[in-house]
C-alpha cells in the first residue's frame, strides 16, 4: 500500500513537471529557443543526479522535446541508462504520459485524438499497462462523446483479458452500457459482455433479463448474433432459461432473411446441446431441444443446403455433422440431399458430406450408400479426390469392427472391384481389409478365396502398368489368402501357375516373397490331392512344374525372395526324388504348413494366464540403492532420458554448437539499439534509398558536352520506355495514322481537332507559348502554326527516334515553317525560342533537344541538367561562329569553361552549312530543383553568303519545369509498396475534371510529359513512379471515374510535388 | 477475430491486422501457409477453411483476397459479413477502391479497419457512423497536421519502448 503512495506520487510529480515545461514552452512563445536552452541546461543538471527518479524526470521531459524536434541524441546515454534501471512500467509510463500530455497540452484536446489513443493502446495492451490504465479507461467509458463510450468499452475488454481483476470494479459500469442510448456504444457492450461470458458463463447469468429484452427489441443482427451466442453459453447452466428461449428463437429461425442469423441461432441450439451433451438434459432444456432440433433445424439445414450458395452449403453440413452426433436418426433421413451434395463442384462440400455419410450408416442402408459411393468413384475425377472416396468407403464399412456389414461376400466383391481403380495410393490399405476379412470371418474364406483366385489370374491387369505400384499390393493378400486357405480352392493347379508366371518377377520383393512361400503350400495341398488318385504322373508333373519355375525366382535380386526360393527348390527335388522312388510325401509336406493361423486381438495377452510361480514384481537382482530408487520408472524412460543428458554435456564443446551461438550472439546485438555497432548494418543502406535498388544508374561523361556522342544517353531512356510502353505505342500509331488523315482531308477542322493531335506528345506546342517579344504580325496565323508545329513535330517523338535529326529534316521542311523553334526531344523539356529578327530569311531551326540529367549518386552532381540543342540551318547561307549564351539566375548557372566571365557566351564548336543540323550540348548546375524557372538567352551567329556576312542574333527562353528534373525511373511493385511504407512522404492531391481520353492515353501523357513509368495498373487505376535528380521520390496514384481523374501523389519533398501536380494539372487543362 | 490479411492474386500481402500478439516469425510463418493456401483453391470453392485449430473465411474481391481467421465458436457468416462491411467502407471511401488504393493509401485503408473492428470485434456496425468518424479525422489531419505527426511520433516511442522488453 505505501509503496503505491510512493508511487503514486512520483506519477503526479511526473506529469507536474512535464505539464511545468510544456506550460513554460507555450507561454514563451516569443523565446521558444532560448527558454528550451534554459531547460535543456536543467535537464543536463538533472541527469547528473544519482537519484533515478529524479533523472527519469529528465529524461521524460526530453522525450517531450525530442518530439517537438529537437535534438536529444546528446543524452542518449543517460536515456539508456534510465531505461534500462528502471522498471518497466515507469518507460512506458514516460511514454504514455508524453503522450497524454501532448494530446491535452497542445490545447486542441477533441474527442478524434483520444480515439486515436484508445486505438494505439488495443494494440499494445500488458499486464502491467492494463493495470495501470484500468481506471483512466473506466472514467472514459462515462464519457460524454459516444465515441469515446465505445471505443473504451471495447478496449475493457482487452484490459479484463490482461489484468482480469479489474472486472470486478468495471462490471456495474458495464452493464449500464447494454442500455446506453447510443447503439454503437450498446453493441459494444454486448460484444464484450458475450466474449466474456464465453470464458466464464457463470458470472452472467443475472443479466440473463436484460439480454433477453435485448433480444426481443433489437433489429440489428450484429447484436442479436451476440446476444444468441451469449444464450447457447448461458442455456447449459439455466435450463429454466432454454424454455423461455423457445418462443423468441422460433420467431427468429422463422422470421429472419439473414442467413447468419439463421446460421447462429441454429448453431447456437445444437452447441448448446452439446455443453450437456448426455441424454440427462434437464427436461426444460430438454423440450426446447428436441422441439428445435426434429421441427426447426434440421428443415432450416435443408434449406441451407439446398441452396445453391457454396457457403451455405458447407456450413449446412457442418451444422448436420455436430447434430449427427447426438440425434443420428434425424439426419439419416436426409440421406439423399447429403448423397446429392458428392456431386458438387467444390470438394470441400464433398468432402463434408463424406464425412457425414460416415455416421449415417445402418445395417439397413450400409450397401445402398456404398453403391452410390461406387458410383462416385467412377465418375470421380482427380486422384486426390478418389483415393479419399476409396479410403471412406472402406472406413464406412469397416467401422466399429464391421458393425455395420451384414454380407461379407458383398464386401469382398467391393474390395475386389476398388482393386480396377487405377493409379489409387491405397493398394495397401485395401490388401489388409482383404486379409483382415479372410481371417476373421471363416464363413466367408471359401468366397474369398475364389474371388483371390480370379484376381490371380488377372494380375496382368494390375502388373501390366509398372506406375500402379500402389494397387499391385492387392496380390500381396491374395497370394496369401490363396496360399493358406489353399484347401478351399477349386482348381489349385491353375492358381499355382498363375502364381509361378515369369511375369511375377515384375513385382516388387515383398510380394515375390509372399509368392514363392505360397506357391509352396500350394504345392503341398495339390500333392495331397494328387496322391489320393491312383495316377502318380500328376503329382510328378505338379514337382516338375515347380523345379522348372522356381529358378527364376532363385535369381532375384530381392534377398528374401532369394532365399525363399532357394530352400523350396531344394525341398522339392528332394520331394522329387521320393516321388521317383515311390515314396508317398504328401503328409509330411503338408505338414510343414499345419495349424491353422488365428487372429490375435490386441488385448489378447491379458488373457493368457500367468504361470504358477513367476511373479513379475520381483526382483530379479537386488534393487539399485536408495539414490537411485526416484528413477524407478519404467526402462524406456530411463533410455530416453539418459543420452539426452550426455548430450546436452556434450554440446558445451561442441564447436557447431558455439558458432551457432555467435551467430545468436551477432543477431541479438544488431536488433540491440543500445549495441554500437562497428559498422552501419545493411539494411540501414537500404533505408537510406528505398526503391533505388532496381534504378539503372547511367553516367554520362561530362568532360566533352558539346560532342555528340554515338548513342546518345537518351536512346537508354527511350528503350527503356519503348520496351514498356511497345504495345501502346502500336495502338497510338495506328490511332496517329487515322489522325492525320483526318487531317490532311479537312483543313478547316484543324482547330478543333488540335487538342486530339497532341495526344501523345506535341511537347513544342504545349510548351512554347513565349512569344511575348514578337510582333503578332509577324506570326502569321499564329493559330495554324502552333498546330503545324505540332504536327511537324509528332513524328519524331512518335517514333522514338527523336535524336536523330536527319530523319525529321524532310518533314520539316515540308511544313515549310520557317520559323526558329526549340523542341524538347523527352517530350517536356520545354525551350521556346523566339526569332527576334526581323530579317526573317535567315532561319536557323534550333530546338532544344533533350534534358539528360547526370545521374550520380552524390548531391553535388545530381544538381546538373544537360540541355541539348539541335541547330539546324534552314537558310542557303553558311553559319558559323554562333555563340550560346544564358542569363544566370541565382539558382541555375550555365556550366563555362574556367577562366571566362559570368557573362561570357559559350561558343557552339561547328559550323553550319546550308541545311545542315548538328546537336550541341550545355550543362546548368541547378541549385534547388523543387521550383520551375525560366531562363532568357541569346544566340548571336553570323551568316556568310557569297558577298557579305551579316551578324544575326536569336533570344529564346528556356523553361525548366519541375518534370524536367524527374527522370524516368523504373520501379517494381514491391519497392513502391516498400516506399511508401516508409511512412515519410508527404501527401497531396489535385482532381482534374472533363478529362476526356482513354486511361491509357492518359497514363502515356503523364509518362511522356513527366517523366512517370506505371509501376502497376489495375483497370481504370494506377500508380506511377519517378524520381528527381536529387533523388526525390515521387509517387502517383491515378484514378479515372468518366471524366473525373483524381491523381493522389506523395513525395519526400512537398514543394516539388505541388510543382509537378501543377503541371500535370496544365498539361490536361490544354487538351 | 485472431487476425486479417488482405493480399494479392499474386500472393502480395497488401494489409494485416493482427488482434492476437505472435511473433514475427510466426506471423510470417502464418502467413506464408494461408495466402498459398486460399490461392490454390478454385473460385467455386466455398468460403471457408478449416486451418490448425481455427477456421479461415476469405472472400476474393476484384484481384484482392480478404482474410479472416477466427475461432471456433465464431460465426462464419457474420464474418464474410464483417468483410463485406470492411470492403464496402473502402469502396465509399476511395470511391470504387482497388487494389492500389491500399497500397498507396495503406495507411487509410488501417485507419478504417481500425474505425470498424477495434480488438478484434466489431467497433461500429454503422456504416455512417464510421465514414464520418473517417472524415473528422481526415479533417484533423488536414488542420493541425503537426499533431497527427505529434501522435504518431509518440505512438512509435511508446512501441519502441515496449518492444525493449
Amino acid at each position: 500500500m505505501a509503496l503505491k503512495i510512493v508511487k503514486g506520487s512520483i506519477d503526479r510529480m511526473f506529469d507536474k513537471n512535464l505539464q511545468d515545461l510544456v506550460r513554460g514552452i507555450r507561454n514563451h512563445k516569443e523565446d521558444e529557443a532560448k527558454y528550451i536552452s534554459t531547460c535543456i541546461d536543467e535537464i543536463k543538471q538533472e541527469l547528473k543526479q544519482d537519484n533515478i527518479a529524479v533523472k527519469a524526470n529528465a529524461v521524460c521531459k526530453l522525450t517531450y522535446l525530442q518530439m517537438l524536434g529537437y535534438d536529444v541524441s546528446w543524452a542518449a546515454f543517460n536515456i539508456v541508462e534510465v531505461m534500462s534501471s528502471s522498471k518497466f512500467t515507469y518507460k512506458v509510463k514516460i511514454g504514455l504520459y508524453a503522450h497524454v500530455w501532448i494530446c491535452q497540452e497542445i490545447g486542441y484536446i477533441s474527442q478524434y485524438d483520444t480515439g486515436v489513443a484508445l486505438t494505439g493502446l488495443s494494440c499494445f495492451v500488458t499486464p502491467d499497462l492494463a493495470r495501470d490504465l484500468a481506471n483512466d479507461i473506466m472514467t472514459l467509458m462515462s464519457h460524454t462523446k459516444p465515441y469515446i463510450r465505445k471505443k473504451a468499452v471495447l478496449i475493457m475488454y482487452k484490459v479484463f483479458l490482461k489484468y482480469p481483476e479489474s472486472l470486478r470494479p468495471a462490471f456495474p459500469r458495464l452493464k449500464e452500457k447494454l442500455e446506453d442510448p447510443d447503439p454503437g456504444v450498446q453493441s459494444a457492450a454486448v460484444n464484450v459482455i458475450c466474449e466474456l461470458a464465453r470464458r466464464n458463463p457463470k458470472n452472467y447469468l443475472s443479466l440473463a433479463p436484460l439480454f433477453f429484452k435485448l433480444m426481443t427489441s433489437s433489429t440489428n443482427n450484429w447484436v442479436l448474433i451476440k446476444i444468441i451466442k451469449l444464450f447457447g453459453a448461458l442455456t447449459p447452466l439455466e435450463p429454466r432459461l432454454g424454455k423461455k428461449l423457445i418462443e423468441p428463437l422460433t420467431n427468429l429461425i422463422h422470421s429472419t432473411s439473414a442467413m447468419s442469423l439463421l446460421y447462429e441461432c441454429v448453431n447456437t441450439v445444437i452447441a448448446g446441446h452439446d455443453v450437456n451433451g448426455s441424454p440427462f438434459l434437464p427436461p426444460f432444456s430438454l423440450a426446447l431441444f428436441l422441439f428445435l432440433r426434429f421441427q426447426l433445424c434440421v428443415q432450416k439445414l435443408r434449406i441451407l443446403i439446398e441452396d445453391s450458395d457454396q457457403n451455405l452449403k458447407y456450413l449446412g453440413l457442418l451444422a448436420m455433422s455436430k447434430i449427427l452426433k447426438t440425434h443420428p436418426k434425424s439426419v439419416q433421413s436426409h440421406k439423399d440431399l447429403i448423397l446429392q451434395c458428392l456431386d458438387d463442384k467444390d470438394e470441400s462440400i464433398r468432402l463434408r458430406a463424406l464425412d457425414l455419410l460416415y455416421g449415417m450408416v445402418s445395417k439397413k442402408n450400409l450397401m445402398e450408400i456404398v453403391k452410390k459411393l461406387m458410383l462416385h468413384v467412377d465418375k470421380a475425377e482427380g486422384t486426390t479426390y478418389r483415393d479419399e472416396l476409396l479410403t471412406k468407403i472402406i472406413d464406412i464399412c469397416s467401422q466399429s469392427n464391421y458393425q455395420y456389414i451384414t454380407n461379407f461376400e458383398w464386401y469382398i466383391s467391393i474390395l475386389v472391384e476398388l482393386t480396377r481403380l487405377e493409379g489409387t495410393r491405397h493398394g495397401h490399405l485395401i490388401a489388409s481389409q482383404m486379409l483382415d476379412v479372410a481371417i476373421r470371418v471363416k464363413a466367408i474364406r471359401v468366397f474369398a478365396v475364389a474371388q483371390m483366385a480370379t484376381l490371380l489370374d488377372n494380375a496382368h491387369l494390375m502388373t501390366g502398368n509398372v506406375q500402379r505400384k500402389g494397387i499391385c499390393e492387392v496380390l500381396y493378400a491374395a497370394a496369401w489368402i490363396c496360399g493358406e486357405f489353399s484347401e478351399h480352392l477349386e482348381n489349385p493347379m491353375q492358381t499355382l501357375e498363375a502364381m509361378l508366371r515369369p511375369k511375377v518377377a515384375t513385382l516388387p520383393g515383398h510380394i515375390q516373397a509372399v509368392y514363392v512361400q505360397n506357391a509352396a503350400k500350394l504345392f503341398a495341398t495339390l500333392l495331397k490331392n494328387q496322391e489320393g488318385n491312383t495316377d502318380r504322373t500328376a503329382a510328378q508333373e505338379t514337382s516338375q512344374l515347380m523345379i522348372d519355375r522356381l529358378p527364376l525366382f532363385v535369381q532375384s535380386a530381392n534377398l528374401e525372395v532369394q532365399e525363399r526360393a532357394s530352400c523350396i527348390l531344394q525341398l522339392v527335388k528332394y520331394i522329387q526324388k521320393l516321388q521317383q522312388k515311390d515314396v508317398e510325401v504328401a503328409e509330411e509336406v503338408i505338414a510343414l504348413f499345419a495349424g491353422e493361423l488365428n487372429p490375435v486381438a490386441p488385448k489378447a495377452q491379458k488373457k493368457v494366464p500367468v504361470p504358477e510361480g513367476l511373479d513379475l514384481d520381483a526382483w530379479i537382482n537386488e534393487p539399485p540403492s536408495e539414490s537411485e530408487s526416484e528413477d524407478e520408472q519404467p526402462k524406456a524412460i530411463f533410455a530416453k532420458e539418459e543420452p539426452k543428458h550426455s548430450r546436452a554435456r556434450h554440446t558445451e564443446v561442441d564447436e557447431k554448437e558455439l558458432a551457432k551461438r555467435r551467430e545468436a550472439r551477432k543477431q541479438e546485438q544488431a536488433n540491440n539499439p543500445f549495441y554500437i555497432k562497428a559498422s552501419p548494418s545493411s539494411q540501414k543502406v537500404y533505408q537510406e534509398a528505398p526503391g533505388v535498388e532496381h534504378i539503372p544508374v547511367v553516367q554520362i561523361d561530362l568532360s566533352v558536352p558539346l560532342k555528340v556522342p554515338g548513342l546518345p544517353m537518351s536512346d537508354q531512356y527511350v528503350k527503356l520506355e519503348e520496351e514498356r510502353r511497345q504495345k501502346e505505342r502500336v495502338e497510338k500509331k495506328k490511332k496517329e495514322k487515322k489522325k492525320r488523315k483526318e487531317k490532311r482531308g479537312g483543313r478547316g477542322k484543324k482547330h478543333d481537332s488540335g487538342p486530339e493531335s497532341e495526344e501523345d506528345i506535341t511537347p513544342a506546342h504545349m510548351v512554347d507559348i513565349v512569344t511575348e517579344e514578337m510582333p503578332l504580325a509577324d506570326s502569321e496565323k499564329l493559330p495554324v502554326r502552333s498546330h503545324r508545329a505540332a504536327e511537324a513535330l509528332k513524328s519524331p517523338a512518335e517514333d522514338g527516334d527523336a535524336e536523330s535529326p536527319a530523319s525529321q529534316e524532310p518533314k520539316k521542311k515540308s511544313s515549310k515553317e520557317k520559323r526558329e523553334k526549340k523542341k524538347d526531344k523527352d517530350g517536356d523539356r520545354k525551350v521556346s525560342v523566339k526569332n527576334g529578327n526581323p530579317t526573317r530569311e535567315t532561319a536557323l531551326w534550333m530546338y532544344i533537344y533533350g534534358a539528360e540529367i547526370d545521374i550520380q549518386g552524390n548531391l553535388q552532381d545530381g544538381s546538373q541538367v544537360v540541355v541539348s540543342v539541335i541547330f539546324e540551318n534552314k537558310c542557303d547561307n553558311f553559319l558559323k561562329t554562333m555563340e550560346f549564351n544564358v542569363l544566370d539566375s541565382l539558382n541555375s548557372k550555365l556550366q563555362r569553361p574556367e577562366g571566362s566571365g559570368p557573362h561570357d557566351g559559350l561558343s557552339v564548336p561547328f559550323q553550319l552549312p546550308p541545311g545542315v543540323s548538328n546537336e550541341a550540348r550545355f550543362v546548368f548546375t541547378m541549385q534547388s530543383i523543387v521550383m520551375p524557372q525560366k531562363l532568357k538567352g541569346t544566340l548571336t551567329f553570323i551568316i556568310k553568303n557569297e558577298d557579305s556576312s551579316t551578324h544575326e542574333k536569336l533570344d529564346f527562353k528556356l523553361h525548366f519545369t519541375c518534370s524536367s528534373y524527374l527522370i524516368t525511373t523504373p520501379c517494381y511493385s514491391d519497392a513502391f509498396a516498400k516506399l511508401l511504407e516508409s511512412g515519410d512522404l508527404k501527401c497531396s492531391s489535385v482532381r482534374l475534371e472533363g478529362v476526356n481520353m482513354p486511361f491509357h492515353h492518359l497514363l502515356a501523357r503523364i509518362c511522356f510529359h513527366h517523366h512517370f513509368s506505371v509501376v502497376e495498373r489495375i483497370d481504370s487505376c494506377a500508380s506511377m513512379y519517378s524520381r528527381s535528380i536529387q533523388g526525390h521520390h515521387v509517387c502517383l496514384l491515378v484514378k479515372t471515374s468518366g471524366q473525373t481523374v483524381s491523381i493522389d501523389a506523395k513525395c519526400d519533398e512537398p514543394t516539388l510535388l505541388g510543382n509537378v501536380l501543377d503541371e500535370i494539372k496544365q498539361t490536361f487543362s490544354q487538351c | 477475430m485472431q487476425f486479417m490479411l488482405l493480399f494479392s492474386r499474386q500472393g502480395k500481402l497488401r494489409l494485416q491486422k493482427w488482434y492476437v500478439p505472435l511473433s514475427d516469425k510466426e506471423k510470417k510463418k502464418i502467413t506464408r501457409e494461408l495466402v498459398q493456401t486460399v490461392l490454390a483453391r478454385k473460385p467455386k470453392m466455398c468460403s471457408f477453411l478449416e486451418w490448425r485449430d481455427l477456421k479461415v473465411v476469405y472472400k476474393r474481391y476484384a484481384s484482392l483476397y480478404f482474410c479472416c481467421a477466427i475461432e471456433e465458436q465464431d460465426n462464419e457468416l457474420i464474418t464474410l459479413e464483417i468483410i463485406h462491411r470492411y470492403v464496402e467502407l473502402l469502396d465509399k471511401y476511395f470511391g470504387s477502391v482497388c487494389e492500389l488504393d491500399i497500397i498507396f493509401n495503406f495507411e487509410k485503408a488501417y485507419f478504417i479497419l481500425d474505425e470498424f473492428l477495434l480488438g478484434g470485434e466489431a467497433q461500429e456496425t454503422s456504416k455512417k457512423t464510421v465514414l464520418k468518424a473517417i472524415e473528422q479525422a481526415d479533417l484533423l489531419q488536414e488542420v493541425r497536421p503537426h499533431v497527427v505527426t505529434l501522435h504518431f511520433n509518440s505512438a512509435l516511442f511508446l512501441i519502441r519502448l515496449l518492444r525493449l522488453n
